[in-house]
């Protein structure tokens, strides 16, 4: 169990993992209600809510709710340490993601085997089981304590698909990209190899009930023109989609990695919605997981929240089970903690936005959108038969067929082209003799069993009393390879801000790896952009910034402004001992400050005392336009600025008031606090002080001082409506004896 | 360039022969071509194996990775592989009355190799 108050302890994950065993297998969707209530509204287009959760900052004016849409919620992880990758998971759990996905090192495509320890990665982790075993450790408790399955996953690709599938089966990962022409078209794998492997991949994958993702939005980000690419992704899709039913998987867990293809300022709506529209009525059997349009991202993290944005309303359009996030930050570096909170939040934030849109709206069945529907669909069955014509996949892939930049039927003669007989791992496919035999669960094609024994045809590991699928005992677990690169080393060199079990008193900022020290600053110079790109570069120097990089650079205009975004490191860290923080003050809740305040009418005078015209303090205090104290339902009586002190008290007897607020700011000579003692006193000399709280506030007022005048309570420069009231109710209940 | 072919876009003409039909039609157009693709795919996979289907079929035996890839070679170097690798080790763990991790283990130092050449090179069974 976690504990809310504490950070999640890494080393306990780590602790005894050889003996670890995931508890569940296969995918889960979320859970829909028949009704979908979060505060006052009743939704249509949400699950049920978690038990711990983090709402988007506008939360706060609504009860804090949390509407947790009815898509599966995708974050990416990518640090390369997935020890830290942890800490993140966990933080994006409570922001509403339940399906983690886990970037694979660059690299492991072509590496013939499993990767095991825990080697530090490049843009992803190295995927082994220690890594992939504590990860899913780590989401076993977190899901407990965010209330929520959270699906893991991992990526069956490269040389190594099917070692990796039954690793990641035996591990109880939940998702994995799958999908032979990413091998092929992209990691100039063996096109044979690649789709006998394939086979028995997405075997071992149905076993373990994972939902596969396909992977032609690769397409989509590789084309030279994305947006021409749409014949060829209906065709990818449909490829991987039917290869995989074929090999065992059900339909229901086998998704398409979707994208609308391009993106603002291009008129991106008319050209994506009818691919949307397309898609999803061709493989309406199937499931749709939207990825958001990365092909034309920028190290805008503003323009890439619109892109996520405005990607997610074609989800709403039409449809996505798995709304995919990615963070704003992509195009800049690979995310950061608070960028996957980010993108996790814009899609909570736009999904509970549109709830219910197609209760109210429908696409048009004729017209522009509809024709181009049908076009698209036209020209993606034209690519099949032309495949076809040329003598089936491999041929079309040697002949160059894929990724080609033109709008097919036209060809522009650059497509992808691969040899049958080249590419990593060519001429490692052997036939199967008459005996060949395989005594495990789950595996594709010729078995020969009956040879041994009739009866274990439809179950071959029982010749060998059970395979690791059915007795997990059977694994073995290898701990590390290398004695240099691996997490107890990378961690030892954090160790200062780990401490024992996650708690240190050592504190540094972050993005990524702890104790990594990285921060963001961001500026405005009135400089052209070049200048400013080299000006800011010094500036952040100066700020004791080391290796220090501009993330992010824009033009105001061409002379009288840029706006720079950079990165650098900062070198210090803080005790947590020494830093002192005052007690947090109490407020309470808008409802019951409310209640009580209806119960036990609140009636004030308020004014700015002495020779002092200063108003801005008070009125944010009081007037209900800046969330003050009349929201409550209170009387209050305003006498305005430079009131006399007498004028203040007398008016409260006159109007039978019971609270009495003086603002006094002026401080010269404790003026101020001179004051407040005259207040008092002249209330004690007219026999009224017991008739009334009586409260001081200003920019320099310390409650301490403000009571020792003789004040009930004093209110400094971050005081605001709310906690005067719940002083209120406070001094309130006291006075009446409660 | 990589001389592909390069062709306009002749959609109008191309498109003749589909024009007529539903959408519904189309989409079963759309699913037969796919399925008449996929399908000599299937049956490439169904009749062959590789390396890496031999090693996942060792690691469900209860081999480790390391342990896997050894055993691969072995039989890659022998002309096994055709047999399965898993197989190999099946049947020595039987011929020697092993367990079959044992008997794993033992191809792994270079033990039995001879006996499964004559065993799957002998046409036994």
């Amino acid at each position: 169990m976690l504990d809310i108050n504490k950070k999640i302890d890494v080393k306990e994950i780590l602790k005894d993992l050889e003996n670890y065993r995931p508890k569940r297998r296969g995918w889960t969707w979320r859970e829909k209600s028949d009704k979908q209530v979060y505060g006052p509204f009743e939704y249509t287009d949400m699950s049920t809510p978690l038990k711990n959760y983090i709402g988007i900052p506008a939360a706060q004016y609504f009860g804090n709710i949390d509407p947790q849409p009815n898509n599966t919620i995708t974050t990416e992880i990518a640090s390369g340490r997935f020890e830290d990758d942890i800490r993140r998971m966990r933080m994006a759990a409570w922001h509403g993601a339940d399906h983690i996905m886990v970037i694979r090192t660059a690299g492991q495509s072509h590496f013939d085997g499993l990767i095991e320890g825990t080697p530090q990665g490049i843009g992803g982790v190295p995927i082994s089981r220690k890594q992939v075993r504590a990860h899913r450790k780590a989401l076993d408790l977190i899901e407990d304590e965010v209330g929520r399955p959270i699906n893991y996953h991992s990526y069956v690709s490269g040389v190594a698909g099917p070692d990796v599938a039954v690793m990641l089966a035996e591990e109880g990962v939940n998702g994995a990209h799958q999908d032979p022409q990413y091998n092929v078209l992209y990691r100039n794998i063996n096109m044979v190899r690649s789709f006998v492997d394939a086979a028995e991949s997405k075997k071992v994958m149905a076993w373990a009930e994972m939902v596969q993702i396909d992977g032609a939005h690769n397409a989509n980000a590789t084309a030279r023109e994305a947006w021409k690419v749409m014949p060829e992704l209906m065709v990818q899709h449909g490829i991987n989609a039917l290869y995989s039913f074929k090999a065992g998987m059900p339909k229901a867990n086998i998704a398409l990695s979707t994208v609308p293809p391009t993106s603002a300022p291009a008129p991106n709506m008319k050209l994506d919605l009818p691919y949307a529209v397309a898609l999803r009525e061709i493989f309406s059997e199937y499931k749709m997981r939207a990825q958001m349009n990365t092909k034309y991202i920028t190290s805008s993290s503003r323009e890439a929240t619109v892109t996520h944005v405005m990607n997610m309303l074609i989800s709403r359009l039409t449809s996505a089970d798995i709304q995919s996030t990615i963070t704003p930050d992509e195009g800049r570096n690979v995310p950061w903690h608070m960028f996957n909170i980010e993108a996790c939040d814009t899609a909570k934030q736009t999904l509970a936005g549109f709830d219910g849109l197609m209760d109210m709206i429908e696409l048009r069945n004729e017209g522009f959108l509809r024709d181009q529907a049908r076009e698209l669909k036209e020209r993606a069955v034209l690519y099949l038969e032309e495949i076809i014509k040329a003598g089936g996949y491999f041929n079309a892939v040697e002949q160059g067929f894929f990724v080609d930049s033109a709008l097919y039927p036209e060809r522009n003669g650059d497509g992808i082209g691969r040899k049958i007989d080249g590419g990593v791992g060519a001429g490692t496919v052997y036939e199967r003799a008459a005996d060949y035999f395989a005594p495990v669960t789950a595996h594709y094609g010729y078995n020969n069993v009956a040879q041994y024994d009739e009866n274990a045809v439809s179950n071959p590991s029982t010749l060998i009393d059970g395979c690791t699928f059915e007795n997990a005992d059977k694994i073995i677990y290898i701990d590390e390879l290398d004695e240099n690169d691996n997490v107890n080393q990378r961690m030892a060199e954090s160790e200062k801000y780990r401490g024992e079990h996650g708690e240190s008193p050592f504190v540094k900022p972050e993005v990524q790896w702890l104790g990594d020290g990285v921060v963001q600053v961001e500026i405005l110079l009135p400089l052209y952009l070049r200048g400013a790109q080299y000006a800011a570069i010094e500036f952040a120097k100066k700020m004791n910034l080391k290796d220090v990089e501009v993330i992010h650079i824009e033009q105001m205009h061409p002379t009288e402004g840029t706006r720079v975004q950079l990165k650098g490191v900062l070198d210090f860290d803080l005790d947590m001992r020494t830093v002192e923080i005052p007690p947090e003050p109490e407020v309470m809740s808008d409802d019951e400050i409310r209640e009580e305040f209806d119960k036990y009418p609140v009636k004030i005078v308020a004014g700015t005392v002495g020779e002092d015209e200063h108003s801005v303090g008070l009125r944010e205090v009081i007037d209900i336009k800046h969330g003050g104290i009349e929201k409550y339902g209170c009387d209050v009586e305003y006498l305005g600025t430079s009131v006399p002190i007498e004028k203040l008290v007398d008016a409260a007897i006159e109007i039978d008031a019971n609270v009495i607020l003086a603002s006094t700011i002026i401080s010269h000579d404790d003026v101020h606090y001179k004051n407040m003692k005259r207040i008092h006193e002249y209330a004690v000399e007219k026999g009224v002080r017991d008739r009334f709280i009586i409260c001081a506030g200003g920019t320099q007022v310390t409650p301490e001082v403000a009571r020792a005048n003789g004040m009930d309570e004093g209110f400094g420069r971050y005081d605001r409506g709310v906690n005067v009231a719940t002083f209120l109710v406070h001094k309130g209940r006291e006075k009446r004896g409660q | 360039m990589k001389g592909f072919l390069k062709r306009d876009d002749d959609f109008a003409e191309r498109r003749q022969h589909l024009a007529d039909l539903t959408d519904e039609q189309l989409k079963e157009k759309f699913w037969s071509l796919v399925e008449e693709i996929v399908d000599p795919l299937m049956e490439l996979a169904e009749k062959n194996t590789s390396p890496a289907i031999e090693r996942s079929v060792l690691l469900r035996m209860g081999f480790s990775s390391l342990e896997a890839k050894p055993l691969v070679d072995g039989a890659a170097d022998r002309g096994l592989v055709g047999h399965g690798v898993g197989h190999v080790v099946y049947r020595i763990a039987k011929e020697k009355n092993l367990d079959i991790r044992t008997a794993g283990l033992e191809l792994i130092e270079g033990k039995h190799w001879d006996d499964a050449v004559a065993i799957f090179k002998g046409g036994a069974k």
